[in-house]
């Protein structure tokens, strides 16, 4: 996919031969290979169109290197923007002065959030802590259960409720937590639409009553246009401090990551790859911007050039 | 909902804030469709379709432009097709999917469609990997009185297609719906095991499975159509269920699909609910992309 990108941008450029400088016509014609690239990678529309002007602005009047054709130029500049744009503190859960540290996860349905906050628990309980999960999805058939066989199998303590008011649930197991010792809360929600104001107002609910100390969204990283709208809502109802992006495992390009970035200006902290437990990384916006052009490791690509 | 209308609005706009058809707004026609997962390709197809019908027809009013592009998108679309039924014997559908799309809520959506329709209906619990998936079939199975064939965590689905497909036989059930553990299609092993249900599915009853139904979230974006090509090559899909449907996602993917597989869409998702099933109507569904209809 990026050889066909790189391939384009050769193309567009085969008669800028010699020195000189990239001209907004040539610039221009190469920016609109990047517009359908960045399209078909699932980046928003509207995240494309500013995105593409910022680089655009950034490519004209650029000397042309001799280390690089204007093609990998362009490329470079691409991924430096997208790099920038997607960067900020990754793969650190921010840890409460007095425990416990209280994170909440949300999203749409089947996102990943029961799956990922069992990730989380594991991955933290490797770094020493010890944490709880919380079952406040009392409407999903057999969610309890989902998150009590996955707290079995990385051996981490669940507290469900039953179908109690979520915001009960979660109040009730701070205070199990701090009789049990447990430093780290994680509680898992429903999935539910950011335009269903009941089940919103049950969040409302749960963040007035806990406070969390980390509320992170669980996106699925196949999500198209729509990414921008449910982060951006769910930012503005519920305030976030993160995201997960899940199911980078699949040969999705993962345009949302970039897209929910520049929208919300959250950062992505963790990125899922796989369903079991330890399948959970730090997010690499590096590796996201190649992932998205399409392109193994673009670096060595224009070191070639 | 409040996307919704800005979308209408947006549409409107583009037809009633140009006095003449143009480029700018073919642009922006354009730009609509890609809002909706189109996808590049098949939006552009379609912006080109339009202009030489616009050609062919002499419209001139920008007004008329609505009704036309939802002709050709219904046209991409095709015709409203059915479940396929077996003849005699237990019909068997295997549902696929990639992960967290509603493959096991469908199911039991089916379930109770099928059995409001006077059919015998039994579920076979399929997906012996992922945590309380055999739980949550049996919860949907208890909710629309069905029987749940299964065995325990970690069993060999082929196996449990094979123990359900032979309960049909025996006690004469009208519908086999069989569950399938989430498996994203690049991955190969996971893939050849679903050859291998499928093929234990074929070995017990000539002519089945009926039907293989392709799950997708209606909120995926390009990535469908990667998913398409790979499950209809494995498993030979036979038809595309739509879920999710209700939130603010058009679903506009499956027009690209369309084009490159012609796999049918049969039904949509609009909800967690046993009733959020409906069939799916190409007229509505191209209708609700432009958003002029109440229903999605
Ligand atoms: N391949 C892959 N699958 C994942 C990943 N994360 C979650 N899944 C799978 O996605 C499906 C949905 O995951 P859940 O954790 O149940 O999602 P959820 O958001 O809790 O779903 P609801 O509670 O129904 O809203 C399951 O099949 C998981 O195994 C991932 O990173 N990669
Ligand atoms: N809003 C909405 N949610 C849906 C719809 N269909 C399914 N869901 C929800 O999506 C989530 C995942 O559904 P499942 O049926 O578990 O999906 P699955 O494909 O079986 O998931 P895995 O087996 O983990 O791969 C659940 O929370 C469902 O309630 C729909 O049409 N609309
Ligand atoms: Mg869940
Ligand atoms: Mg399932």
């Amino acid at each position: 996919m990026f050889q066909g990108l790189s391939d384009k941008l050769q193309e567009t450029f085969k008669k800028l031969k010699g020195k000189g400088i990239l001209k907004e016509a040539d610039v221009n014609e190469a920016m609109r290979e990047v517009r359908v690239a960045l399209l078909e990678a699932d980046v928003n529309f509207k995240v494309v169109k500013d995105f593409v002007a910022k680089v655009k602005e950034r490519c004209i009047g650029q000397d042309v290197l001799e280390s690089l054709s204007p093609a990998q130029q362009v490329i470079k500049i691409v991924h430096e923007e997208m790099i920038d744009l997607m960067g900020g503190a990754t793969g650190k859960i921010l840890v409460a002065p007095k425990p416990p540290t209280v994170i909440l996860l949300l999203g749409l349905q089947g996102a990943g959030k029961t799956t990922h906050a069992a990730k989380l628990a594991n991955m933290l309980k490797k770094q020493g802590k010890h944490p709880l999960l919380v079952a406040c999805d009392i409407y999903r058939p057999a969610a309890i259960k989902q998150l009590e066989v996955l707290g079995e199998q990385i051996k981490v303590p669940v507290f469900s409720m039953g179908q109690e008011p979520p915001a009960d649930i979660a109040l009730a197991s701070l205070k199990h937590a701090y009789q049990n010792g447990q430093d780290v809360v994680i509680i898992d929600t429903a999935g539910r639409l950011h335009i269903n104001e009941e089940l919103m107002d049950e969040l409302r609910a749960i963040k007035t009553t806990v406070k969390p100390h980390e509320i992170l969204l669980v996106v699925d990283a196949m999500t198209g246009q729509d990414a921008v709208n449910v982060a951006e809502s769910f930012h503005k109802e519920i305030g976030l401090d993160g995201v997960i992006l899940t199911k980078l495992d699949g040969d999705t390009r993962g345009g949302a990551a970039l897209s929910i970035k520049a929208v919300t200006g959250c950062t992505i902290k963790f990125a899922g790859t796989g369903e079991k437990m330890d399948a959970l990384e730090p997010f690499h916006p590096d590796r996201m911007a190649s992932r998205i052009l399409g392109m193994g490791d673009v670096l060595t690509l224009i070191e070639k050039a | 909902t409040k996307t919704r209308q800005n979308f209408v609005e947006k549409v409107e706009q583009i037809f009633t804030g140009y006095k003449k058809i143009d480029e700018e707004l073919y642009e922006e026609l354009e730009e609509v469709l890609i809002r909706s997962d189109v996808g590049v390709n098949t939006s552009m197809e379609l912006v080109e379709r339009l202009r030489k019908e616009v050609k062919q027809r002499k419209i001139s009013d920008p007004q008329e432009l609505t009704k036309v592009l939802q002709e050709l998108i219904v046209e991409l679309l095709g015709k409203e097709e059915t479940i396929a039924f077996a003849e005699r014997g237990p019909s068997v559908i295997l549902v696929v999917g990639v992960n967290g799309v509603g493959k096991t809520t469908t199911i039991g959506k089916l379930a109770n469609r099928f059995k409001l329709d006077g059919k015998r209906v039994v579920l076979a619990a399929g997906d012996t990997f992922r945590a309380a998936a055999i739980d949550q079939l049996e919860v949907w199975g208890e909710r629309s009185g069905v029987e749940v064939i299964k065995q325990r965590e970690g069993a060999d689905p082929a196996a449990v297609a094979y123990d359900a497909v032979q309960a049909a036989k025996s006690r004469e059930m009208d519908v086999v719906l069989v569950d399938t553990a989430g498996r994203l299609h690049n991955k190969v092993n996971l893939m050849e095991e679903l050859r291998k249900v499928k093929r234990v599915i074929e070995r017990e009853i000539p002519g089945a499975p009926h039907e293989v139904l392709l799950v997708l979230d209606a909120t995926t974006g390009q990535n469908a159509l990667q998913q398409a090509k790979l499950f209809q090559e494995v498993a030979g899909v036979t038809g595309i269920v739509l879920t999710k449907l209700d939130g603010t996602a058009k679903g506009g993917v499956v027009l690209g699909i369309q084009g490159e597989t012609r796999i049918p869409v049969k039904w949509i998702g609009i909800g967690e609910g046993m009733e959020d099933l409906r069939p799916f109507v190409p007229k509505d569904f191209a209708e609700a992309l432009f958003g002029s209809s109440e229903e999605g």
